[in-house]
């Protein structure tokens, strides 16, 4: 049997002739990238040497700008170590800054064919530029920095093969919703996403997918290399780079075909994304406080614009708080530019900073007791985006944004006409 | 590494918000232990004894990256066994010395308060009130290595990668 992407590429960091499920490889990380959480005085090691500092990227996001003094001690140990290790590739606030993932993707840092790391859960969302990401550990991720490896552990490989076209007010991370709600959860198994779908699935669309990769607990979450991804990256970069595919007869563990055209938009119960969707007839109606757009599963471009379309002309619910944070400055000022941003401000919506913000619960929208938050963010765990007795529902953008005219869960459909 | 010890129970996707929220994650690693479960099991923390053994459900530890492995380790918890763990979080145990290991059936062999029977060399487990026998899936012997080491910090400190640091 041959290989899947991630196998392939784990083969040829590991100077393997073949790698598959059940194996325990050491490979080299191409690209690791630290954030200001990995500078917090519980989780900074004090490094005092590194052996390719090249291979480092440090971008400031959980915690930007800083709102207590504690962040604000991360990003000064952060700043000294980018200096005293000569780190070029610095993403300080402001310049060129955003959520790390959508950083690593605005600037093709994950290069198609290689390995990445980083010590966010989320990390998998370079996975969308046919990259082995995924979210390791604390010391794992100074373990990569330092010496430029690191171990995984080899799963099976669950194929995703895309049919069709999404419909009006549908998205990818319906897609998820679909996936996570049908299946359930992919622990110790590699997701790879192909088939004659991806022709029309923007990259910004991979990525909301592949970075709920994590929700579905996968090791891997990879997408396959085409012209679109191609275009992508070049437009981005000059650094050469070689992507892989999977072979012919690659062994998976399961074959799933998604028909994208049949699928519909859906909302996630509060608490977990696992088996927990439901269309929206069964939850439309309830009644919400906040409406929350941003994070690195949906803070890009595409993400704001589809946010902004649904609310054109409308304005968002009197008792209702709707939060957009965009995925980077990078975004931020291309939003800006276009018109966008104006769109969502016109409708009542707050703008704030490239950031995680409200998605981690630690700024910028957390929630209190009781309040009931509808989110296009990555996660809805009991207690996560604020108070332990709040409720957070997960939705498209579309449908985040229609539910904040609204007041209460609606459909976007209805919008977009 | 062998264990035997009173179990306490959790469930199927426990995930690492409930292990170690956001609220705590600005004070010290010892501070940070007294606040798993306290979302959804208010008060645990104080019960737990040290070298009570922790059984999961399935896809325990999903969720972020942040160290909520090394809370567990620091509550006093001597090892994690649970039907499936969360790829990250594995690492996370490897990596910061909390020896964990799956075992399918693990959920159903065993009551809350049982005492169980743990050995990481034979990937075994025995409940002693009912004599049920569980084989897991071992833990490769690279990684018993580096639990043993103590994880990942006290390598990279003794190859001078990193300063000498108090364990944390």
């Amino acid at each position: 049997m041959g290989m899947a992407i991630a196998e392939k590429i784990l083969a040829r960091a590991g100077a393997l002739a073949r790698v598959s499920a059940g194996d325990l490889v050491t490979v080299q990380v191409h690209t690791v990238v630290l954030f200001d959480n990995n500078f917090m005085p519980s989780n900074w090691p004090d490094v005092r040497r590194i052996d390719h500092p090249e291979r480092v990227v440090v971008i400031l996001d959980h915690r930007v700008p800083a709102p207590t003094i504690q962040a604000a001690g991360a990003h000064v140990t952060a700043r000294k170590f980018v200096e005293r290790f000569g780190i070029e590739r610095f993403h300080d606030v402001g310049r060129r800054q955003g959520i790390c993932h959508q950083v690593v993707a605005d600037e093709a840092y994950a290069l198609p064919g290689t390995v990445l790391v980083c010590s966010d859960s989320h990390t998998c969302s370079a996975g969308a530029l046919n990259c082995v990401a995924r979210g390791v550990g604390g010391p794992d991720v100074f373990f990569a920095a330092c010496k430029g490896e690191t171990w995984f552990r080899v799963g099976e490989t669950v194929r995703y093969e895309l049919r069709g076209k999404l419909g009006v007010g549908v998205t990818a991370k319906d897609v998820f919703l679909h996936i996570a709600g049908k299946y359930g959860d992919h622990a110790t198994q590699n997701v790879e996403f192909g088939g004659p779908a991806l022709a029309d699935l923007s990259v910004n669309a991979r990525k909301t997918l592949a970075t709920m990769g994590a929700e579905l607990s996968c090791e891997f979450a990879t997408f396959e290399c085409d012209d679109v991804l191609l275009d992508y990256v070049r437009s981005r970069t000059g650094a050469q780079f070689e992507p892989q595919h999977p072979d012919p007869d690659a062994a998976y563990c399961d074959v799933r075909v998604v028909d994208l055209d049949r699928l519909e938009p859906l909302v996630a119960l509060p608490d977990s994304v696992l088996r927990n969707s439901r269309t929206l007839p069964e939850v439309s109606g309830t009644p919400i406080d906040q409406a929350f757009i941003g994070s690195c599963a949906n803070g890009t471009l595409e993400d704001l614009r589809l946010a902004a379309r649904v609310l054109k002309g409308q304005q968002v619910a009197p008792k209702v708080r709707l939060i957009v944070t965009p995925g980077s400055q990078r975004v931020y000022l291309e939003a800006a530019r276009e018109g966008t941003l104006a769109a969502l401000v016109e409708a009542g919506a707050l703008v704030t900073n490239p950031t995680c913000g409200a998605c981690g619960g630690g700024h910028m929208g957390v929630l209190g007791p009781e309040e009931t938050c509808i989110t296009a963010s990555t996660r809805n765990f009991k207690g996560r985006m604020g108070d332990p007795s709040s409720r957070v529902f997960m939705g498209s953008p579309a449908t985040v944004a229609a539910s904040a005219i609204a007041g209460v869960i609606a459909d976007p459909r209805p919008y977009l006409q | 590494m062998r264990f035997s010890a009173r179990i306490w129970k959790a469930g199927d996707n426990v995930n690492t918000d409930l292990i170690l929220p956001n609220r705590a994650f600005y004070l010290t690693p010892q501070e940070q232990a007294k606040f798993v479960f306290s979302a959804n099991r208010p008060g645990w923390s104080d019960l737990v004894v040290k070298g009570d053994i922790l059984v999961g459900g399935r896809n325990f530890g999903m969720g972020s990256s942040r160290p909520a492995a090394r809370s567990l380790r620091n509550l006093g918890l001597a090892c994690l066994v649970a039907e499936s763990i969360n790829g990250l979080f594995f690492r996370n145990c490897v990596n910061f010395a909390f020896p964990a290991m799956e075992c399918p059936g693990v959920a159903d062999a065993f009551e809350e308060g049982d005492v169980a029977e743990v050995s990481f060399e034979n990937a075994a487990m025995v409940n002693r009130r009912t004599g049920v026998r569980l084989v897991g899936r071992a833990m490769p012997a690279e990684l018993r290595a580096v639990v043993a080491a103590g994880g990942l910090f006290p390598l990279l400190e003794q190859q001078g990668y990193i300063a000498s640091r108090a364990s944390a």
